[in-house]
């Protein structure tokens, strides 16, 4: 019992290609692998030379979960190099739709692929066999965000409506009017759902972790505001690449971020967010939260997904908001010239902090361009909460302990097919 | 009820953003009728549940990049009774077939820290140049309509009813007016296969060809009206080179507009 490895081959319930490779030596973890071989697509290498109009439409295809969110960073990095700002009801719809994106994407990982880990079943099918009520409602959740996703978008996967400078149509008012009821359910569907998750049951695993996420004068964070952490950093999102480095390691074909001039992992996603912004909360969601057990600070990862479903009560009650105040744009974009240089923007992603940057000529045709996605920069905690998590609980059962691995991993809502786009070419030029 | 076996469904995953898989689970109102009529027999997004073949029906994401993806689409064909492709990476090697038209010597080196990399294959290809494929369902992403129809007809033993008319058609029957003869929008719609519905018209932009090539569309014809319109050769290249680049008709289309 002393010598053994547990290992996964083939993650299930997370998007993308990954494995788990854990090695134990005399009851001791010697070394833990997050293994990430998802092809790589090499996103960056033909972003250049395409023009900086196509950003959003390409990115998206980085991933079909949350192509919301690489659009939203896409067209805001182009805004910033253009020095253009969007504000008014174009801003506000963009909200929206990210409000959409978060509902869809943490309702699929909540219901589907989060909670059969702590009831005990394969998959969410199988557990909607007997419970089917939360299965369904969270279902109903889902798809009311994936409604606004269609409605402002287009369509649910890869929307088509989201370009540089606003969108390429904008809703009337009374349109958003179905929308509205549909999402009032949903916001008591996501009530009842927060409580539900609360009552999971959850192992003792708290870790001092530093959180990043972006924080905003005013608002729980999509698009804009600050880089900050728990532990006193705060940045402007030009300093990403100061603040972060990547390296490669021989088991990921995505590379894993670590802060540049110190040691430590940070965690970003929702547990970031929410601990980092508890007080920018809607008032519904800080009560739910509180109803749910959850303090304002979280540190246990296994409670993400009542995070998760307080974010998504939050989602749909700020898309109320948001089209409670909506007046339709006398034009559905601003206008926007190309000028040469570099932009850039960081975005909340459902998973977390999403990081691009764009140099364009004065034409706008991209010249270099850098992605770095919030599954990448979880690779180095999540390893961490392995080894802490088997290394406290290395007597469970081998086939226990595997599934305990997995549900930590599941933890995160890691994206592979997002963290792996990236694998850097070089270019030899004449 | 319970006698019969229910058919098995398998879902694969190859070079991908998992948005076609994803439009499974996007049937929010549909897929606990599905998951009664047919036992999910491998779906790893979905389930860590996973059954040995043979499936009756296996749906493929992706397109192969690599030689291990090579090896392994050939041993899904085999335990696959009926192999349906699903969406564009895996009709017709997706937005990363992009690399396909770059010299690969340009590629000098793959930075890297550490040398141990697996093997990436010059090309990103469809399915069908692997294997022998059942049926091709377009889109990036594919419509979720169309895919329950593609199980649907399979579990009865039809063909799947999705035409290969061209967008214009559905955006004809939206009454949308047309973007390009109206305001000089440059639009795939005309080349493209249908199954969108005509999303991107309808939204007052040009369609850019995620359902691919229709059958038999006159690319040629369609490119000397946007000359009109006053496009240069690389903007005409580079509409035809996007998520279905690779796809026959788009890729020779592109190539006649510079290298």
């Amino acid at each position: 019992m002393a010598n053994r490895k547990i290992k996964v081959d083939y993650l299930a319930r997370v998007e993308g290609e990954g494995g788990l490779l854990v090695k134990i030596k005399n009851d001791r973890v010697v070394d833990v692998q997050l293994r990430i071989f998802e092809p790589p697509r090499f996103f960056e290498a033909f972003l250049q030379g395409r023009d900086c109009s196509e950003a959003p439409d390409i990115t998206a295809r980085i991933c079909g979960i949350c192509p919301v969110a690489y659009q939203m960073s896409a067209v805001h990095a182009m805004e910033n190099a253009f020095g253009v700002e969007v504000d008014g009801p174009l801003r506000a719809l963009r909200r929206m739709i990210y409000c959409g994106e978060w509902i869809e994407s943490h309702a699929l990982h909540v219901a589907l692929l989060h909670a059969p880990d702590f009831l005990g079943y394969p998959d969410a099918l199988r557990m909607a066999k007997d419970h089917p009520g939360i299965v369904e409602r969270a279902l109903g959740i889902k798809k009311a965000g994936n409604e606004i996703i269609a409605l402002l978008g287009g369509r649910e996967v890869h929307p088509i409506n989201v370009r540089i400078g606003g969108f390429y149509k904008v809703p009337t008012k009374r349109a958003l009017g179905p929308l509205a009821e549909t999402l009032k359910r949903a916001r008591e569907a996501a009530i009842e759902n927060v409580r539900w998750t609360g009552e999971l049951p959850f192992p003792e695993f708290e870790q001092d972790y530093e959180f990043v996420a972006l924080r905003h004068p005013w608002e729980y964070p999509m698009n804009e505001g600050r880089l900050v952490s728990n532990r006193g950093l705060t940045i402007a999102v030009r300093d990403f690449e100061n603040a972060f480095v990547e390296e490669q390691v021989p088991h990921s074909h995505a590379l894993h971020s670590r802060f540049a001039n110190r040691d430590g992992a940070y965690l970003v996603g929702p547990l970031a967010r929410y601990n980092l912004n508890h007080d920018r909360l809607s008032p519904v969601a800080r009560e739910a939260a509180r109803t749910a057990g959850l303090a304002s600070v979280c540190r246990n990862p296994f409670r993400s997904i009542v995070v998760r479903s307080v974010e998504i009560l939050y989602a749909c009650d700020e898309a109320l908001r948001l089209i409670g105040e909506y007046e339709m744009p006398d034009r559905p974009a601003v206008e926007v010239r190309p000028i040469a240089g570099t932009g850039c923007a960081c975005t909340e992603a459902p998973r977390g902090i999403l990081y691009h940057r764009y140099r364009l000529d004065d034409r706008g045709v991209i010249q270099e361009a850098k992605i770095v996605p919030p599954t990448s920069q979880n690779q180095k905690v999540i390893e961490n909460d392995l080894r802490q998590f088997v290394q406290a609980h290395i007597d469970l059962p081998e086939e226990m302990l595997g599934l305990r691995c997995e549900q930590t991993i599941r933890n995160y809502d890691p994206c592979i097919s997002c963290a792996t786009h990236f694998l850097k070419l070089k270019y030899e030029r004449d | 009820m319970g006698k019969k076996r229910r058919p098995r469904l398998a879902v694969w995953k190859f070079a991908s953003c998992d948005g076609c898989q994803l439009s499974l689970l996007d049937c929010e109102d549909e897929l606990l009728a599905v998951a009664d009529r047919v036992e999910i027999a491998y779906f790893l997004e979905a389930s860590r549940a996973t059954m040995k073949g043979p499936y009756d029906l296996s749906l493929v994401e992706g397109s192969i990049t690599t030689p291990q993806d090579a090896e392994r689409i050939r041993k899904v064909r085999k335990a696959s009774r009926v192999l349906v492709t699903i969406g564009a990476c895996a009709t017709a090697g997706g937005i990363q077939a992009l690399r396909n038209f770059k010299d690969v010597k340009e590629f000098v080196s793959i930075v890297y820290a550490r040398p141990d990399y697996i093997e990436t294959l010059e090309t990103s290809t469809p399915i069908s140049d692997h294997v022998p494929v059942d049926f091709e369902l377009r889109g990036c992403p594919i419509n979720k309509r169309q895919l329950l129809e593609v199980i649907q007809a399979y579990l009865v033993g039809r063909r799947p009813n999705t035409p290969s008319e061209s967008v214009c058609l559905e955006c004809k029957r939206r009454g949308n007016v047309c973007v390009m003869v109206a305001r000089g929008t440059a639009c795939l719609g005309p080349v493209t296969h249908a199954g969108c519905g005509a999303i991107c018209p309808s939204y007052d932009r040009g369609c850019y060809g995620c359902f691919g090539p229709m059958e038999t569309p006159n690319t040629a014809s369609l490119s000397r009206e946007w000359a009109h319109l006053g496009a240069t050769d690389p903007e005409i290249q580079r509409v035809f080179r996007g998520v279905n680049a690779y796809a026959d008709a788009f890729r020779k289309e592109s190539e006649a507009h510079g290298k």
